[in-house]
């Protein structure tokens, strides 16, 4: 098996080299020996399926942006050029649109694996926290790429989402003409969303290498939610979890594949493919299928600025789970309790989803109110106060009690097992 | 208990959305009788994971947009040489290149600053009728919508759980099902402009096709219910000129990353053997 602990460099110029720069040493430490949980799931696959995102992001997009042109009389044009012209610019361009559904798709997949097996507890805060930063700055790149194309739900949309900022008091409506360049979503405002959706991918990308360098620095955490002890506890990230990601990976591809070739229309919206008319509304205006929740928890609130500041608090609350949830036990595998909130919670964003997309009328705006109370409640409520409540299940004494198949411990204190989990 | 045993309890949730959808689909058409009625599925040979346009029903659709559309459409984003593409209408050059000719392209300047028409070559992008949308609207009334993605620009609702099928059936063609919904949809003789399935049934365009309109070489029925098949057909060709390449593609890609992530299922389980994880 391989999996050695130290990088030994063997050549003459390597060792010449990893006296000077320790790159190797470190690439080998970050990727190759470093001791994981050997119990990590298919649910911790989707990390690095993450990573590979981003690079397809920025590989496409920087393809893309050599055809593209940001002026807003011709950008629909270059889109529809890439589309019928440029060699293969059609499978960049589905590509690349479907790459931003499956990145969002992946990433809400990777923070509800976080959200129920308790990742973000001590000493993951941090870690947490600049991944709520990565999918901040996802949403902002999303939808500055949204509005690249410049059909009609790109400048619509555009133009509804930039509106919200004119909900601040006093100065909503200087920050939103500050953000427009203009007194609309015009010219101006296309070649500043460009220049901006072409940096923030490198701002997500410096923000990964912080959450990798703090993904190294605590470990990852593992459906046991038991911290590593022993070295019977971890398996090296090299063979064996290079070769259970890489199949995660491919398999991944299979479904992205499936969207691009054959269904690369379903996710986007037909008004798209009609060039931006600042003269008429589309019936509908409606969001990109992964900010639907939000979108319905904005239109829940009857006032505009209250409904900002729940959309924004809706997002902001993923940032302060370390504190909100007071019970020391990580993993839901031991709440049994947790366990039944957790899916609750994925059934009310999934509910706030649909109702996005739909109208708000009749019984979708009561709907949408009710889901939206469920969803704070799940933060401001069920967090903190489940603990107090709940009879966790007896932790094992260690991953490799658990897994090696040694009895479990009993624990002294069955209602609060863990207390000696906690640090 | 696991993650996946929870996966039950989504299960469970989503069925009892999914009931939850289906009686609201129901009250609301028992409801609202003013409602359109559903688009009828066409049939297409460009559906499907297999699905190539058929370049005979392509050339066909194309003589019903020359014939009739043109006269108000635009199509700005087609150039005449497309018709060659073998994937798409397959028309021969020499065909091109005769039709193009019938075209007057506005060019120049020329040497002596003026403007001049000259016949269309393969390269040049169809003409419009109109020399701005202002003066179409002053002729029609309202500006016809260019045709070049008009397949791809128009649909319809797809409700709960439809829209989850489609995903997994390739349901792609809702763009052309709705054009030719509509253009049978003229059903009231005494008004042109009420339409069965546009949203409020008043559209600018009064029937356009009847039965017999345009003559078709190769036999095919010259009805109303042809035109539209194949005009719809024309168009989708039209806004998606390389979905034939990107499905063979697909083929290709997907029957590859089947057979390479079996190959590294069978690698990591190797890897795995007789580790306790």
């Amino acid at each position: 098996m391989s999996g050695q602990p130290i990088y030994v460099p063997k050549s003459g110029l390597a060792k010449w080299f990893e006296t000077r720069l320790p790159l190797f040493g470190f690439l080998h430490h970050s990727f190759v020996a470093i001791p994981n949980p050997r119990n990590l799931n298919y649910w911790w696959t989707f990390g690095g399926i993450l990573a590979f995102m981003l690079g397809f992001q920025i590989a496409t997009g920087v393809v893309l942006a050599m055809h593209y042109t940001p002026d807003s009389k011709l950008a629909f044009l270059s889109v529809e050029h890439i589309m019928r012209d440029v060699n293969y610019g059609w499978l960049l361009r589905y590509a690349h649109a479907n790459g931003a559904s499956m990145f969002f798709a992946v990433v809400y997949i990777h923070m509800l694996r976080g959200l129920y097996y308790g990742s973000y507890k001590a000493p993951r805060e941090v870690l947490w926290i600049l991944g709520v930063i990565i999918y901040l700055l996802m949403m902002a790149t999303g939808f500055l790429g949204y509005t690249l194309p410049w059909g009609q739900m790109s400048f619509w949309g555009a133009t509804v989402i930039t509106s919200l900022f004119g909900a601040i008091p006093l100065v909503g409506s200087t920050i939103t003409t500050w953000l427009w360049g203009g007194y609309a979503v015009d010219n101006a405002t296309l070649n500043r969303f460009y220049a901006l959706h072409y940096l923030l991918p490198f701002m997500i990308l410096g923000v990964v290498f912080l959450h990798i360098w703090a993904l190294h620095v605590v470990g990852s955490n593992n459906p046991l939610g038991v911290e590593k002890k022993t070295e019977k506890d971890t398996l090296p990230f090299h063979p064996y979890f290079t070769a259970k990601d890489g199949f995660a990976l491919v398999v991944f591809l299979i479904v992205f594949a499936w969207f691009v070739f054959y269904i690369p229309s379903y996710l986007g919206d037909a008004d798209n493919y009609i060039q931006a008319n600042p003269l008429q509304t589309p019936a509908e205006i409606v969001p990109e299928w992964y900010y639907l929740p939000y979108y319905a928890i904005l239109r829940s609130i009857p006032s505009k600025i209250l409904g900002v500041t729940a959309l924004f608090s809706a997002i902001l609350l993923f940032a302060f789970l370390p504190w909100l949830d007071r019970s020391p036990v990580r993993s839901a595998s031991f709440r049994p309790l947790y366990r039944i909130f957790f899916w609750l919670f994925v059934a009310t964003v999934v509910g706030l989803g649909y109702i996005g997309a739909n109208r708000p009328e009749g019984a979708y705006v009561i709907a949408g109110r009710i889901l939206t109370i469920c969803y704070f409640s799940f933060f401001l409520i069920v967090l903190p106060l489940l603990p107090l409540i709940e009879k966790t299940k007896p932790l094992p004494a260690s991953i490799a009690d658990a897994v090696l198949g040694r009895p479990a411990r009993p624990s002294l204190n069955p209602g609060h097992s863990s207390a000696s989990e906690v640090r | 208990m696991t993650f996946r045993k929870s996966y039950l309890v989504l299960a469970l949730v989503g069925g009892l959305a999914l009931s939850l959808g289906a009686a609201r689909a129901d009250t609301s058409q028992s409801s609202a009788p003013e409602m359109q009625p559903q688009v009828a599925r066409q049939s297409w040979s460009f559906a499907g994971p297999f699905g190539k346009f058929d370049p005979e029903q392509l050339q066909r659709g194309f003589k019903v947009y020359h014939d009739v559309c043109s006269a108000c459409h635009s199509l700005n984003l087609v150039s005449f040489r497309d018709l060659a593409d073998p994937t798409g209408p397959a028309f021969s050059e020499a065909q091109v290149k005769a039709l193009a000719a019938t075209y007057k392209i506005e060019d120049g300047p020329n040497d002596s600053g003026q403007m001049f028409q000259r016949p269309g070559r393969p390269s040049d992008h169809f003409p419009w009728t109109f020399p701005n949308p202002e003066a179409a609207k002053a002729a029609l009334g309202a500006v016809p919508p260019d045709m070049s993605d008009l397949a791809k620009a128009r649909t319809y609702p797809r409700p709960f759980p439809l829209f989850i099928f489609d995903a997994f059936t390739q349901y792609q063609e809702q763009g052309p099902d709705y054009i030719v919904a509509l253009l049978n949809g003229f059903t009231r003789p005494d008004d042109p402009h009420w339409n069965l399935y546009f949203p409020g049934h008043k559209i600018a365009m009064p029937k356009p096709l009847t039965d017999g309109q345009v003559k078709y070489t190769d036999g095919s029925p010259e009805t109303l219910a042809q035109y539209s098949r194949d005009v719809a057909a024309f168009l989708y060709w039209a806004a998606e000129p390389k979905l034939d390449e990107r499905k063979e593609m697909g083929l290709r890609v997907i029957a590859f990353l089947l057979v390479f992530a079996a190959l590294l299922y069978f690698t990591k389980r190797r890897i795995w053997e007789g580790v306790r994880h």
